[in-house]
């Protein structure tokens, strides 16, 4: 008895809740049409989840300012934002790496915009750092040599000569060193043994490729999972989105002379000396880069993520293309970038880098 | 005489009013049932054929075409190894346990007791495996670490734990003690109903001649209950064998194929190894992972039909 009477209660509680919920969401809608932009409709996008922070800060403000438009991105991989892109599931797709050309992807995609032009451009840079956990070393600084030693299980002690060789005047203990890499697939990983298998081809020989090569290291899932088990293990260091490092140590990496910072000013410094890759390039508006990973000049930080924005010059519908439009122009903005650089730590898109990708996003249009 | 006759067509009026309107509801209640039936076969069926058509391609196709560059045999060999590893922990982990927390209520703890006991274990049925995954990461793991590193030092000389000990606790060992408390409310459930249902004459004449509790239990409540314990089991370690979430975030792998229960080279498991690479792989890779499917799909297959087996068995001595 008394239970059904509770139960009663309870259910009139949660419709009342649901209830009042409900009216709360629908006149946020009614009262946030201040915008006064011409866009409206809805699209969709997938794909990376590196940008998935990013992209959740410019569609929440873009949102803001145009209300009556609805943006959604779907953090499935970069992967499986290409493929829904070019299976037309997705307006725009998010991907780490730039369509290739080497199983007709890239023929695909450009296949997929019928009429108009394949977009390609970069839209969010990050650092990747090299992050730590060594109780009393402050401060750590790697040459590529030793970091790929490190990585490929060749140095397995932390006061190892090579370390102390980088590190003059450091106190290393003799802990053993557990190195942490990605167990699922991912573009960081790709990203982190490119630099490798670029800089120091001798000492890494593995293929380049986003499932991490070497075996008996200590994976963990996701960015987040290896940041905490390099919080979690004395000894631990591991690769992952700079903004996501938290509290733990960065090591710095030398680079030319110097040992450079992951900072998101260095990272955007190595795409601006980058060179556009050529095959990765063939249209007007696709804007790939082949990252000069070997750079020695002074302010750069080549261990790089760079995360692409593919879309098309033409769509269907009026509305679709003007809200593609408006939301790639905000999202390459110097306003859009600065917010992905506070919200996600990335490294916003120089001036020049800016002028360069402008028209290819100024070239959308229904049609 | 006609009182009788008026009485005995009541009677008929009665026998044939009630058999007609059970006759209807039976009808609904066969039909509905054999609906059900067909519908669970069709499922299976469905689930079978998916696996099958999905998985082929990945069984034909060479070796360079498949992800990290091996045969199907060879990719999805490890993963199976580890499945079985880890699964095998929680069994040989939660079998003993959930049988004596069974017994403990069903026959020595007083009964108020008893009924908290057992709601507080069906309660763990109840909790996310997700949570369950972050409980071994950022609980079970870290404590876990010197116990680890102790069974380096003095065990090392087994191969189990022959280390190097985890520095972080992600490891094979661990995930099969979170395993094992995942499984452990679904094999207790099982064996404390059947436990409870020993014939008590069977239990009083055990003591009546003079047998102790231990006794008495060993003698009549554990051979009445072994079929169900074993099917309880089975129950429980086909949960352990399709856990992905919980897997996923504890076990640090490295696809090892290794009986080393503590380091930090791990081999994944069918389920973990899906919910890693599918959202990054395309094309044949992800034939190749419905294919593993597949294989978990057999393994739990031959685990149900082994326990059936081993069930008949006992059944017929």
């Amino acid at each position: 008895m008394t239970s059904s009477k509770w139960f009663v209660v309870l259910s009139a509680a949660i419709v009342l809740a649901i209830a009042v919920a409900a009216c709360g969401s629908s006149s946020d809608e009614t009262s946030g049409g201040s915008g006064g932009s011409s866009v409206s409709g809805e699209i969709a996008g997938a794909g990376s989840t590196a940008q998935q922070a990013a992209q959740e800060a410019w569609i929440a403000e873009f949102e803001n300012e145009n209300s009556d438009v609805t943006i959604t991105y779907d953090p499935v991989g970069s992967g499986g934002g290409r493929e829904q892109f070019i299976a037309g599931g997705v307006a725009f797709a998010g991907s780490d790496a730039a369509l290739s050309p080497e199983e007709g992807e890239l023929e695909k995609a450009e296949k997929r915009c019928k009429t108009g032009q394949l977009i390609e451009v970069p839209d969010y840079i990050s650092p990747i750092a090299i992050i730590y956990n060594l109780p009393g070393v402050e401060e750590l600084q790697l040459d590529p040599e030793t970091l790929a030693k490190i990585f490929n299980q060749e140095i397995t002690s932390w006061n190892d000569k090579a370390i102390a060789a980088d590190n003059p005047g450091a106190e290393l203990p003799d802990t053993r060193i557990t190195p942490v890499n990605r167990s699922d697939e991912s573009g960081t990983t790709e990203n982190f043994t490119e630099y490798l298998s670029e800089v120091v081809p001798s000492i890494w020989s593995y293929e380049v490729s986003g499932d991490w090569p070497v075996k008996g290291g200590e994976a963990a899932s996701g960015t987040s999972g290896v940041v905490e088990a390099v919080a979690a293990g004395e000894g631990a260091i591991g690769y992952a989105d700079a903004s996501q490092a938290g509290e733990l140590g960065s090591a710095k990496i030398k680079v030319g002379s110097e040992y450079a910072e992951p900072t998101p000013e260095a990272a955007a410094k190595v795409l601006e000396e980058s060179p556009l890759d050529k095959e990765l390039s063939p249209g007007k508006y696709t804007i790939a880069y082949k990252l000069d990973r070997k750079t020695e000049s002074e302010g750069t930080y080549p261990i790089v993520l760079t995360s692409y924005l593919i879309a098309c010059t033409k769509y269907d519908s009026t509305d679709e293309a003007a809200a593609v439009k408006a939301y790639a122009e905000y999202v390459i903005s110097p306003e859009g970038q600065e917010l992905a650089a506070e919200q996600a730590g990335s490294a916003p898109l120089s001036s020049a880098l800016t002028a360069k990708v402008t028209p290819a996003i100024e070239a959308i249009e229904a049609g | 005489m006609s009182q009788v006759d008026t009485t005995t067509n009541a009677g008929q009026l009665l026998a044939a009013a009630s058999g007609g309107r059970r006759r209807l509801g039976d009808r609904v209640f066969s039909r509905t049932a054999v609906v059900a039936a067909v519908t669970i076969l069709a499922l299976l069926a469905g689930v079978a054929i998916f696996l099958v058509a999905e998985g082929f391609p990945a069984f034909t196709a060479g070796a360079s075409e498949l992800p990290e560059g091996k045969s199907f045999i060879d990719y999805a060999a490890p993963l199976a190894f580890g499945t079985v590893l880890a699964s095998a922990i929680a069994a040989l982990v939660a079998v003993p346990l959930a049988v004596g927390v069974a017994l403990f209520i069903t026959h020595i703890a007083p009964q108020r007791l008893a009924l908290t006991l057992g709601y507080l274990v069906d309660l763990l049925a109840a909790i996310p495996s997700i949570v369950y995954g972050l409980w071994g990461i950022f609980v079970l793991g870290p404590a876990a670490v010197p116990v680890l590193k102790w069974l380096e030092e003095k065990l090392g000389w087994i191969p189990i734990f022959e280390g190097p000990a985890s520095a972080t606790g992600r490891t094979m060992l661990v995930a099969g003690l979170v395993l094992a408390v995942m499984i452990l409310p679904i094999v207790s459930a099982v064996a404390r109903e059947v436990f409870a249902q020993t014939p008590r004459k069977l239990m009083e004449g055990a003591q009546a001649l003079g047998a102790t509790r231990w006794e008495m239990i060993r003698m009549t409540v554990l051979p009445f209950g072994k079929s169900s314990v074993i099917s309880g089991a089975m129950l429980g370690l086909g949960r352990a064998l399709g856990e992905t979430m919980a897997v996923t975030i504890i076990l640090s792998v490295s696809g090892a194929v290794t009986f080393n229960l503590i380091s930090q080279a791990n081999p994944s498991t069918i389920a973990a190894n899906i919910a890693l690479n599918f959202p990054e792989s395309s094309g044949l890779a992800i034939n190749a992972l419905i294919a593993t499917g597949l294989v978990l799909f057999a393994i739990t297959l031959v685990t149900n039909m082994a326990a059936r087996a081993v069930i008949a068995r006992q059944n017929h001595e």
